[in-house]
């Protein structure tokens, strides 16, 4: 009786379904017309590097991302091979999950893996990301390392579109420690900064963009000595030939 | 209509090109107009491509004298949208203005609402020289830069120009408003309406026989060519019964629109922007049409003499 009063039940959601079946069903277009989740593989800097003295390097700089417009999940890769110790000078490998905060501002947290020359680091990641008033593309993270020592970067970067194909980038990277990890050559206070300026042009759309540049690096205080000790410079200017890849 | 004008207008003998450019300037859509095969006229070049003014920027910016994209057109139920823009009134002054053209407009009410000023009316062109300022039109915000101007110096054609020649239903009032918010965020590449993506909205529900009111409130800085399947969109031009139908209602940066739909096709509609990008990334909806007569649900989608094209 019981199992007679189910299937009638379910006899009559079948025939309620039937005479109103998109009211009923799971709506369709719902997959189809709107785009979920999105996808995408980029390398911001991709060059040689061709130092004052002489120091040839090669820099990867690039990201993939999967997700909506809630959560992305993003893998961001740096990695600086130098030429003359046939070796990878930095090599960091991100994971974070990217969720925006407001209209223009990501926060990020995950994790960021360095496996260059010399000793490991695992870090733990919290970033900000986006747009600042007037068009400055900002990314901003806070690290803390399993040693136990922080560090935050700071970068920004500038489009300045001199027609809708030729583009000049200027771009600021800073590094601040609040501790000192001398085994990976960081000293308390400010380590590092790096200034570009790139001027590319959008070749296939704006998927693939060689540029031409020159970039300054420079390293203080502690870190600036650190380098001294361990037979490094502590100021470059670089030639830069590379390009800007999408996908 | 073609048919009228090549058998009517073309007795000079000559062809004629009617030509159109996307707003971007992308690209442009050509057609000859000839009293014989074969004909052509000249196509004309591309113009500079229009760019956006603060005007255009809604409400991300703070500036004065952008209320006009508020301007509430119930205040102005008796005004001669068409006739205020027209270029017969170029020469006209103010004294002319309170002629007998314009005795349905209520100054009164109109300067009760302090939103509305006559600049943004397109008062303020009127009685000045000519090409001293460009005319407005309720269809752009005030000192867009989308704002088109006819290529040979004359007057450019708008929605405010467009007058129904067969009125198909009788005016009548709406038995109800609902306001459709434009939004987006172009940086994200996000597009919704009030805020909400499609996958995460509500159909919106109409009774069969109804007609209703949609105001569409552009937060946006682009213009969304938005579309309702199934049924005609009257669009509110201040015509009454003369107000035009259309397919798609273009509505421009930081503009409000009104338009009236006649709730006479059963079923479920799509109703969305036709930039396609907009309307997969969220930028559509649901229309369900609830009640009327049953075997109108399949005759109505069979024979689509309902209205507008799906």
């Amino acid at each position: 009786m019981n199992r007679l009063a189910v299937s009638m039940c379910g006899l009559s959601l079948a025939v309620a379904a039937l005479a109103n079946p998109a009211v009923a069903q799971e709506d369709p277009a719902k997959k189809t017309q709107t785009a979920k989740t999105f996808w995408g593989v980029s390398a911001e800097k991709f060059e040689y590097r061709y130092s004052d003295s002489d120091e040839e390097l090669a820099v990867i700089e690039g990201d993939a991302y999967y997700g909506t417009d809630e959560l992305k999940f993003r893998w961001l890769f740096e990695g600086e091979w130098e030429e003359a110790h046939n070796a990878w000078e930095t090599l960091e490998n991100q994971f974070v999950a990217q969720t925006p905060v407001d209209d223009f501002w990501d926060a990020k947290a995950g994790v960021r893996i360095d496996t260059p020359e010399g000793p490991d680091r695992v870090y733990g990641v919290l970033g900000l990301t986006g747009l600042a008033p007037y068009w400055f593309e900002v990314d901003t993270n806070l690290y803390v390392s399993d040693e136990g020592d922080a560090s935050v970067d700071f970068e920004a970067e500038y489009e300045l579109l001199v027609t809708n194909f030729w583009i000049m980038s200027a771009s600021f990277e800073s590094l601040v420690a609040f501790s000192e990890d001398r085994a990976i050559g960081v000293g308390k206070g400010l380590n590092s900064t790096e200034v570009g300026l790139r001027l590319s042009y959008d070749l296939l759309d704006r998927s693939f963009a060689p540029y031409v540049g020159v970039v300054h690096e420079r390293k203080y205080g502690d870190t600036a000595d650190l380098a001294r000790d361990s037979g490094g410079s502590t100021e470059d200017w670089f030639a830069v030939l590379g390009a800007r890849m999408m996908f | 209509m073609l048919g009228l004008l090549c058998g009517a207008s073309l007795i000079d003998g000559k062809a004629y090109t009617i030509f159109a450019e996307s707003m971007g300037r992308s690209g442009f859509a050509r057609g000859t107009l000839a009293p014989e095969k074969g004909m052509t006229a000249k196509v004309p070049e591309l113009r500079e491509a229009p760019l956006l003014t603060m005007a255009d920027m809604a409400g991300h910016m703070d500036h004065g004298g952008m209320d006009h994209g508020n301007m509430d057109h119930d205040d102005m139920g008796g005004m001669n949208h068409k006739d205020m823009n027209s270029h017969d009134m170029a020469g006209m002054d103010h004294s002319d203005m309170k002629s007998d053209d314009m005795a349905g407009m209520d100054h009164s009410d109109m300067g009760g609402n302090a939103k509305m000023d006559h600049s943004a009316m397109g008062h303020g062109s009127m009685g000045q020289g000519e090409g001293e300022t460009l005319p407005e039109d309720p269809f752009y915000a005030k000192g867009s830069g989308l704002m088109p101007t006819a290529s040979n110096g004359g007057k450019f054609l708008s929605y405010a120009d467009l007058k129904a020649q067969n009125p198909l239903y009788e005016d009548r009032e709406p038995t109800r408003e609902i306001e459709l918010r434009l939004t987006g965020n172009m940086e994200r590449y996000e597009w919704s309406i009030n805020g909400t993506k499609y996958e995460d909205a509500d159909p919106i529900v109409l009774q069969y026989g109804e007609r209703v009111r949609f105001k569409f409130v552009n937060e946006t800085m682009m213009t969304h060519p938005m579309h309702l399947h199934g049924m005609w969109s009257i669009l509110d031009v201040g015509e009454g019964k003369w107000n035009p139908l259309k397919h798609v209602i273009s509505v421009a940066p930081a503009t409000t629109v009104y338009m009236e739909t006649e709730v006479d096709a059963p079923g479920e509609w799509a109703f969305h922007c036709h930039l396609s990008y907009h309307a997969a990334s969220g930028m559509f909806r649901k229309i369900v049409v609830e009640g009327g007569p049953d075997s109108a649900v399949a005759e109505g989608k069979q024979s689509g003499n309902q209205g507008g094209e799906s």
